[in-house]
């Protein structure tokens, strides 16, 4: 009780804090929010010791953020490696990526929905993407664990890879990476595909 | 003169909840109703966010602090309206709030109850919430706490398969979705009350059930469902007092699935892997007594045909002091076939032939030399008895049939030669499977297959009732599996409301009216932020003895954690 009263009044200074900042999304102080985010994440982490999923999980996305920072100049022309989403609708998403990305996180990044249930940790195969076959070749190997795991990926294909286990490289460059396509018709009687 | 009316206040919720705002502004010329809501961005910000609406001349300026936390959802420090014809700020509910300690408002946006917080459910609503951005999403689970298998069902030492929690409790902390944990659909509040309070229901709760073996002895002490030993050692509330008799040497699993597998190898796994997991303290305790050194893995059908997938049988050839026992005679005939297998099913028949017929090298024969414990895989067999000690008590073997294949490949089937083989064991697990049941007479059952008919997630015969993850397609398949079935539910329930076969033109009271009902029949559900405080225990017991989680092992210790 003692400790969720804390938690409460720790919550109102940083209820205040926020609270300087006009929430106008015309005026030039609205940059500022994000940095505000900032302090009130870090803030809180140091207030809520005690919540410890809670804070794996913030610091997770914290890192992200940061990690979003870094890739999203792409001023460098050298850089820059033109990819293109296929959703699962078809629609074509072209991304002006980065060297280094990696295109799960690319894929977050720019809202597309490709899940990664285990945060590229190797133990499902959730962010399974189809790589265009020009590309597929230009791919490192995949691991051992990749293709246990591509193994269980429903409506596994040729060139199926895990999104997670793909780095953005020059060589990249116009790679296309097809989610794949809605499954419903499968399921209709319980009934479930064999993979390729 | 302007009004806002507070449509329902949830005293028992320790922290603000504002799920979405419904206003009315009552004016001279009449009264109009303005709808907004609190929507947290994608990424969870904690940024303060001003709503503007503008309606019928009166504007209406909300600011909404939204702050996820732990126990407290959303907090909103002010909020004030300002109407040309009063011109004046109104801070009414900030008084309110202040007053009642939680508010909570219904609005006319279409309402989703799920039942069921596993995979299924969680996937379901993750897709209802992204597809529609007024669908409002309830979720109800029996248990107090949520995840369903991720938590009680997954291996203790498979900790990343649980990474997929966080995208669950990012799902959870929308402020489109509310959990209602310790709440009994079927018993607490029937299918027909919960679709009457919301516009589509979804059924994912799963396949608690098993397939019994239904043989003669299956009753005797030593024998165990896997579902209840996996149930055991991952700390289900209703599986604690199993205390399984590990006291013999060798034990067999029936099955050949992935659950076979992960029973197979918790019952081998050197403890040192184990105490460092959030396997029960209770079943550690029990495994470091075992005595179990030896697990015979038995099928039906061939080695071409095992259900296992490839990572738990590699697992398995790699745990530390095991060796495998195979009998060669299994494998006639599987190194021609396997080239014109599929790619999973070659490459798992691949690593199953090696594992059996190589030579292994020699740091490997050294590695099999030194282990204390085996496991093999037994083909051909299905179990006809159960034998007794002579006390008729306890389990001391099992009688197997020996069965050949009619046919190949996947749809081979085993066939009885006549011949019986008895093996001597003090322990069998049954692992052929989960199943569905029945969870209300008024939901059509298709008790043959043990699922709920559906037609791409839409039960049959009944508008407004979908179905999905185990109890729409059957207990297989791997997260991924579950989460593209949960999807193409949530696909279908969205394509209704906008083909308008789902009527959503009528406001349902969704929550709101449930939670009445819950509260009248003296069920107080357990909300998320309730289970963050079970969440935060559990962590910290953990962390005291170097576990990622302790997790608590009773419904009444549960609850009195989430109602500190």
């Amino acid at each position: 009780m003692a400790a969720s009263a804390a938690v409460r009044s720790s919550m109102g200074l940083t209820l205040r804090l926020s609270r300087v900042i006009p929430d106008c999304s015309t005026c030039p102080f609205h940059r500022l929010k994000s940095c505000v985010g900032i302090v009130a994440n870090s803030l809180r982490n140091r207030s809520f010791d005690n919540f410890q999923t809670i804070n794996r999980h913030l610091q997770t996305s914290i890192g992200l953020y940061h990690s979003e920072e870094g890739t999203s100049g792409a001023e460098d022309s050298d850089d820059v490696v033109n990819v293109v989403y296929v959703d699962r609708s078809g629609k074509r998403i072209p991304i002006k990526a980065k060297v280094g990305d990696n295109v799960l996180y690319l894929a977050h990044k720019h809202g597309i929905e490709l899940e990664g249930a285990c945060e590229a940790s190797l133990a499902c195969s959730t962010c399974q993407v189809y790589v265009s076959p020009a590309h597929y070749d230009k791919l490192p190997e995949p691991d051992e664990r990749e293709d246990d795991m591509l193994d269980m990926a429903p409506m596994l294909q040729e060139n199926s890879r895990l999104g997670c286990q793909i780095t953005l490289t020059p060589e990249l460059e116009g790679m296309e990476l097809t989610l794949p396509k809605v499954t419903r018709n499968f399921y209709v009687d319980g009934h479930v595909p064999k993979p390729h | 003169m302007s009004t806002l009316s507070v449509f329902k206040i949830y005293p028992q919720n320790p922290c603000f909840r504002l799920w979405s705002l419904s206003l009315s502004v009552s004016k001279a010329q009449g009264s109009s109703s303005l709808n907004t809501r609190s929507d947290s961005g994608s990424d969870g910000s904690d940024c303060p966010e001003p709503l503007s609406l503008t309606r019928d001349n009166c504007t209406v300026r909300i600011t909404v602090f939204q702050l996820k936390m732990s126990g407290h959802k959303l907090l909103f420090s002010g909020l004030k309206f300002w109407t040309p014809g009063s011109n004046k700020w109104i801070n009414r509910l900030h008084d309110g709030v202040k007053r009642s300690g939680t508010v909570s408002f219904s609005s006319g946006n279409p309402k989703v109850c799920i039942v069921g917080s596993g995979p299924a459910g969680f996937y379901t609503a993750q897709h209802l919430i992204k597809a529609r951005q007024d669908v409002e999403v309830d979720i109800y689970e029996r248990l107090p706490v949520p995840f369903g298998l991720v938590r009680f069902g997954v291996a203790p030492d498979h900790p990343e398969v649980k990474n997929v929690i966080n995208t669950f409790t990012q799902t959870a902390n929308h402020s489109r979705c509310s959990f209602y944990g310790n709440v009994n659909v079927g018993k607490d509040v029937s299918v027909e009350e919960l679709q009457q309070a919301y516009h589509a229901v979804v059924l994912s709760y799963g396949a608690e059930g098993n397939r019994s073996m239904g043989v003669p002895g299956e009753d005797l002490a030593g024998v165990y469902s896997a579902k209840d030993f996996v149930g055991w050692y991952n700390g289900l509330p209703s599986c604690r007092e199993l205390s399984p008799d590990l006291s013999c040497e060798t034990a067999v699993v029936l099955g050949q699935g992935n659950v076979a597998l992960d029973v197979a190898r918790i019952l081998l796994c050197p403890l040192d892997i184990l105490k460092s997991t959030d396997i029960t303290q209770l079943a550690l305790e029990a495994l470091a007594e075992s005595k179990v050194r030896r697990v015979l893995i038995v099928g039906r059908r061939g080695p071409v045909q095992v259900a296992c997938t490839i990572k738990e049988l590699r697992e398995m050839v790699n745990l530390p002091d095991t060796r495998p026992e195979m009998v060669a005679a299994d494998f006639e005939g599987v190194q021609e076939a396997v080239n014109d297998l599929p790619r999973p099913r070659k490459r798992l028949t691949e690593l199953m032939l090696k594992t059996a017929m190589e030579v292994p090298g020699e740091k490997e024969q050294e590695r099999r030399k030194k282990a204390s414990r085996v496991w093999g895989f037994r083909f051909f067999r299905s179990p006809v008895e159960v034998l007794s000690d002579p006390d008729h008590k306890r389990t001391a073997g099992i009688r197997l049939a020996i069965n050949m294949l009619e046919g190949s490949g996947e749809s081979a089937r085993a066939v009885l030669t006549g011949e019986v083989e008895d093996v001597t064991c003090g322990l069998v697990i049954s692992s052929i499977g989960y199943k569905s049941l029945p969870i209300d007479a008024s939901v059509p059952f298709d008790s043959h297959r043990a699922i709920v008919p559906n037609i791409m997630g839409r039960v049959q015969q009944a508008t407004g009732l979908y179905c999905s993850g185990w109890l729409k397609t059957g207990p297989t398949g791997v997260i991924a599996t579950t989460m593209n079935n949960s999807f193409d539910t949530a696909r279908s329930v969205v394509e209704d409301m906008d083909s308008r076969r789902l009527d959503v033109s009528a406001g349902k009271p969704g929550s709101q009216s449930i939670s009445a009902l819950l509260d009248e029949r003296g069920v107080k559900p357990v909300l998320f932020s309730d289970w963050e405080k079970i969440d935060a225990l559990e962590t910290r017991r953990g962390e005291a003895i170097g576990k990622p989680r302790e997790k608590l092992l009773t419904v009444e210790e549960m609850l009195l954690e989430a109602r500190k």
